[in-house]
């Protein structure tokens, strides 16, 4: 009951402070379950993070995974609804109140003042799964080429992610 | 003679398996250019405008940029039951595959061959979020103002481990501040 509760609170909190989306609180979500409560390894992290790139549709369900390893499908239930239920709340009334504050210039202030504090939010977000992710010559040439390819055409990440996949399985594979 | 009829009132079943066909295709994270496909050019629910003002309003707001979307356009279309139909239709399809995938996970974590696999994946998710993070920086950021709000929010995160609540109420309110109308109007005047 009480591991129910703190899921619900981790992923309840994590979710309200997302300001630019998932990316930007992987290095929080990474301190409270890997270093502060201990419900995965970082190893595990950054796998469960690659589950979610697997899968259709928001990488961040991979909380769910998180959930289940710590209490089943309860805990999975648990992870989902801290995840969602804050923030999708949050959305609904402030999305209804940002249509009157249409015009307003304080609006504006708000929209250019978050934008560069939810980019480096996404930096570092990069940085937290670098650090784990990439740590020998192959993974660091791997992600080097998989950015200079998207940079440099419109590619469909999912071939490149599914690629990557097969290529380690062949080279990183022990 | 007469105005040109109203907008059909869209069902909420179909507000639902739109977003589900979204939920279900949508890989790699692209998640934005799936949402325009389908909404604008697709189905018409909404024009460029109307997606775009959808789109500032989800990125400001915290929440993935995914489900604040869904929750937006359905309540635009059928109020709180269309945002119900359009979340659940974009989260279904990818819990229950990257649950199928987790439990499988959790049975061959020990298999050297998925070790590998897994390996790649987070390889190349690096060098697809880095890109990503680049591609939004550039459309995004206008200045030096910008690029120091990036870097000291970023400094802060990842270097002196600042939690991540105590960089938004800090940074958060002065960057705002920055940008606060009376300045923004006073530099234009220049």
């Amino acid at each position: 009951m009480s591991q129910l509760l703190s899921l619900l609170g981790v992923f309840g909190l994590l979710s309200i402070l997302a300001v630019g989306g998932g990316t930007a609180i992987l290095p929080e979500m990474k301190h409270l379950t890997v270093t502060r409560l201990g419900w995965v390894t970082a190893d595990q992290f950054v796998e469960i993070y690659s589950l979610g790139q697997m899968a259709p549709g928001p990488n961040m369900l991979m909380v769910s995974v998180i959930g289940y390893r710590v209490a089943g499908y309860l805990g999975a239930l648990a992870a989902l609804v801290g995840f969602f239920l804050p923030a999708c709340l949050l959305t609904l009334g402030a999305s209804r109140l940002w249509v009157h504050f249409a015009g307003s210039p304080w609006r504006e202030a708000v929209q250019r003042g978050l934008a560069p504090v939810a980019i480096g939010l996404m930096a570092a977000g990069v940085i937290a799964i670098a650090k784990v992710a990439t740590r020998d010559a192959a993974t660091i040439a791997l992600a080097a080429v998989v950015t200079v390819v998207l940079l440099w055409r419109h590619v469909n990440p999912a071939l490149l992610i599914l690629a990557a996949g097969v290529l380690g399985l062949l080279v990183l594979r022990g | 003679m007469s105005e040109s009829p109203p907008p059909p009132r869209v069902s909420l079943r179909a507000i639902f398996r739109t977003f589900l066909l979204i939920g279900a295709t949508s890989f790699g994270g692209g998640v934005v250019a799936y949402l325009r496909e389908m909404l604008v050019e697709n189905r018409r629910w909404l024009d460029d405008e109307e997606f775009l003002s959808a789109l500032e309003i989800s990125q400001t707001l915290p929440g993935l940029n995914a489900t604040n979307m869904s929750i937006i356009v359905g309540d635009k279309l059928r109020r709180v039951p269309g945002a119900l139909a359009a979340f659940f239709g974009m989260v279904l399809p990818g819990t229950l595959v990257v649950m199928v995938l987790g439990i499988l996970y959790g049975q061959h974590s020990h298999n050297a061959w998925v070790a590998g696999a897994l390996d790649g994946v987070a390889a190349a998710a690096v060098g697809l979020l880095l890109a990503v993070t680049v591609q939004i920086a550039r459309k995004e950021l206008h200045g030096v103002v910008d690029v120091v709000i990036v870097l000291v929010t970023c400094l802060a995160v990842s270097e002196l481990h600042v939690p991540l609540y105590i960089a938004l109420l800090v940074i958060g309110p002065v960057a705002i501040w920055l940008y606060r109308p009376r300045a923004a109007a006073r530099r234009g005047d220049r």
